[in-house]
């Protein structure tokens, strides 16, 4: 099953490459791993998405404990949570392309944040499906370039992840 | 770097070298021993040592034996062990050392050199990331990029190694900060908000622990390595003695539970007794202590599983708990605090035990198989001998070290351990070459103490350098080298699963041992005959003072048995071809 978890860690050195390394080395799954400092500069905040049964989830989550720099994880699954991936898609728009993807960014709730005699580039953000489904819609061959930043997740409402 | 170490404020602050300051904090914690080797990067910290004289140095022949041998001195005393090795070649020799400790979870600092902070990541003489390079078999690195740093990094180090599941931490240190100067002040206290160990055991649990372990019809108790590190042998005697459950030990655990006693059923696992692993296949309600259901124990974990039991498992780690084998009570504690607890809510108990009298029956049904059984030889020594005679010349007070091979499971199943911290070998990682630098860690642990490195003529030429080491600082150890020209592990597997196909696993063209051992200024003995091995090993721990080479030629085809083989269940035990037969005889 897919979860997403969330952690706090020390915002030093290396840290991130720790939590990387672990992922390898006990062979689980990355599907996007995301990480930026938080509000509170010596603390970094990590979004990881990955799948594996509930056995294999428990051990990640207690393994993520156990390293030195890691302050708090929490399984965003265990509860309501929202999550969120950002996605910049580089289109053709020419032809029958030009209105097609104007219309398909409205309907997703996108924006051309860039238009060059060729091509538009699409902001796009959402849940991960949200954004494979606009993948989906349009047409394959009009797609020059994708970059998704992976998602990020919070809990709703009282879930907060704090030290 | 740190906000979160506390500084205490001294107003006596001495300013010094970064060298210095590495000095001084290995004085702080009152480090005895840094076992080490010099070279470029570390060359300002030698110098620091050099003159002071809190803390002695040994100077070992080769960087990887210097982290067994402080391993070794940790095992031995419960001490944080520490070595200082230099950049580059001199932290990589040092890697394997670090990974044999990560996997028996013994508490390590490791001082490494580093190319100064400009030079790093240009690819400089001797340069390479440590942090990187041990990251995956530390408990945790550093690399100290300030002078000022220094301190409260080693000050965590030490912290971290030797709280909750113990471990190696590395401090890597490059040259430039060692020349730097800063105000010495060693943090007096260390606060970690990401890393808080769960020491006390959760009541609830305890409680319920009891009462599943007074209901049982069938218990066992099955401890492991972390029992011995966590100091709790004393309580789970007690807890044991006063419920009159059978104990096994892993490899990692022997001397956690008196091997002489009448409880124990002899260790448990691959190579473990017949009536231990019968025991821990059949029993109803299993207390697991320290220890973590590894493949070596378990065998295949879904044949262990099929058998229905309860298991409360009490570890400090709780990534070792439900990760091989699903538990029904975990207990997330320090194991001599949990202990402890379960001894006064037991004492609180009406009834205090339970009755085992048909189970034991069983167990000595089991026992009467007697797995360890061997065919003694007047012609050609048995291994399995010399460990029994060497139990009972140093009347099985010694500090045993081992390699890594069937002489390493003949030292576990015939030296029977009475206590805790005196059998010191590579359980997790299995590394060859750790019985000689392991000698010299208990020897400067103990000087005085009986030490016998139980070795292969495989094992003991990968680590064979440090006879010089030993005979530098006058180690009395002794050597029991069971030498059947074989790497005989390799060479019982190949006779086993590659129909006697014995690829490259014949020790050829090895050493005179004696004149070898002479050449360094040592004893050297050779033992062809049986009827000498008593004698010679008399002889051997009579020389007090003198390091003793014994070259024991032993049995070329002597296998360890019982065997679990790969992949196999606990109780799919092969025994030895003289057992089988006896018990076919007795049908």
């Amino acid at each position: 099953m897919r979860h997403i978890i969330s952690l706090l860690m020390e915002n030093e050195a290396g840290a991130l490459s720790r939590v990387a390394g672990l992922f390898s080395a006990r062979g689980y799954n990355i599907e996007s791993l995301t990480v930026a400092v938080t509000e509170d500069p010596t603390l970094s905040r990590m979004t990881i998405v990955t799948t594996g049964s509930d056995d294999v989830i428990e051990q990640i989550i207690k393994q993520l404990n156990k390293l030195i720099d890691v302050v708090k994880v929490l399984d965003l699954n265990d509860g309501k949570h929202i999550e969120r991936e950002l996605m910049l898609v580089k289109v053709k728009a020419t032809g029958v392309h030009k209105d097609e993807m104007k219309r398909m960014c409205d309907i997703f709730r996108g924006r051309i944040i860039d238009v060059a005699d060729n091509s538009y580039t699409i902001e796009l953000t959402g849940s991960c499906s949200k954004l494979d489904a606009f993948i989906e819609a349009i047409d394959r061959s009009a797609i020059l370039e994708t970059v998704r930043t992976g998602a990020s997740g919070i809990g709703r409402g009282d879930r907060i992840l704090k030290v | 770097m740190d906000a979160s170490a506390h500084s205490a404020t001294d107003t006596h602050a001495k300013s010094m070298t970064g060298a210095d300051i590495v000095v001084s904090c290995l004085n702080e914690e009152k480090v005895k021993f840094v076992f080490g080797y010099p070279g470029g990067a570390v060359l300002h910290i030698y110098d620091a040592l050099y003159k002071q004289n809190g803390f002695k140095h040994i100077l070992v022949r080769h960087e990887q034996a210097a982290v067994h041998a402080a391993d070794a001195y940790s095992r031995a005393t419960g001490d944080v062990g520490v070595a200082l090795v230099t950049s580059g070649p001199g932290a990589t020799n040092a890697v394997t050392g670090i990974a044999t400790a990560y996997m028996d979870s013994i508490p390590l600092v490791v001082i490494s050199g580093q190319v100064p902070v400009p030079a790093i990541g240009m690819d400089a003489f001797q340069e390479v990331d440590m942090v990187g390079a041990t990251r995956p078999c530390v408990k945790h690195n550093f690399l100290v990029k300030h002078v000022k740093d220094i301190a409260p990094t080693i000050k965590k180090a030490f912290y971290i190694a030797k709280t909750g599941r113990p471990g190696p931490v590395v401090v890597d240190i490059p040259k430039d900060i060692t020349a730097h100067v800063a105000d010495f002040i060693y943090p007096k206290t260390v606060e970690m908000r990401s890393y808080n160990p769960i020491l006390k055991g959760h009541s609830g649990q305890i409680k319920k622990a009891v009462k599943l372990l007074l209901a049982a019809k069938r218990p066992m108790i099955y401890t492991g390595g972390g029992l011995v590190l966590g100091n709790g042998a004393a309580e789970l005697v007690k807890l044991a003695r006063a419920l009159n459950f059978p104990v096994t030990n892993t490899l990692m655990g022997l001397g956690g539970y008196p091997a002489t006693d009448r409880q124990f059923v002899g260790m448990l696992g691959m190579h473990g007794t017949y009536e231990a692993n019968m025991s821990m296949q059949h029993c109803d309600v299993l207390l697991a202590v320290g220890a973590r259901f590894d493949d070596r124990v378990i065998g295949n974990p879904k044949h262990f599983s099929s058998q229905k039991r309860t298991i409360i498992h009490i570890d400090v780690d709780p990534s070792s708990i439900s990760k091989r084998v699903k538990v029904d009570v975990p207990i997330v504690g320090d194991v001599q605090s949990v202990l402890s607890d379960m001894n006064e809510i037991l004492a609180q108990e009406e009834n205090q035990t339970t009755d085992t009298a048909d189970w034991w029956t069983q167990i000595n049904e089991w026992r009467g198989v007697q797995s360890l059984d061997y065919a003694y030889s007047d012609t050609v020594i048995k291994p399995q001998y010399v460990v029994q005679k060497l139990w009972e010349v140093t009347k099985g007070e010694a500090y045993v070290t081992s390699d890594v091979g069937q002489h390493q499971m003949w030292a576990a199943q015939y030296y029977k351990f009475d206590k805790p911290r005196r059998w010191i070998n590579s359980g997790g990682l299995g590394t060859m070459g750790v019985g000689l630098p392991y000698a010299m860690g208990c020897q400067f642990a103990d000087k005085n103490a009986q030490v016998a490195c139980i070795t292969g003529e495989g094992s003991i030429q990968m680590n064979i350098q440090e006879l010089s080491t030993c005979a530098q600082y006058g180690l009395p150890i002794k050597v029991i080298l069971l030498n059947n020209r074989y790497l005989g592990m390799v060479r019982q597997w190949q006779e086993f699963f590659y129909e006697n196909r014995y690829s490259e696993s014949y020790m050829d063209s090895l050493p005179d041992f004696v004149k070898l051992a002479e050449s360094y200024g040592h004893v050297g003995m050779q033992i062809t005959n049986p009827a000498d091995v008593e004698g010679a090993l008399k002889e051997a721990f009579d020389k007090k003072d003198k390091f003793v080479f014994m070259n024991f030629l032993t049995d070329q085809t002597e296998n360890v048995f019982p065997m679990v083989e790969n992949g196999k269940g606990l109780s799919e035990m092969v025994l030895s071809p003289r057992t089988a037969s006896r018990l076919k005889g007795e049908e």
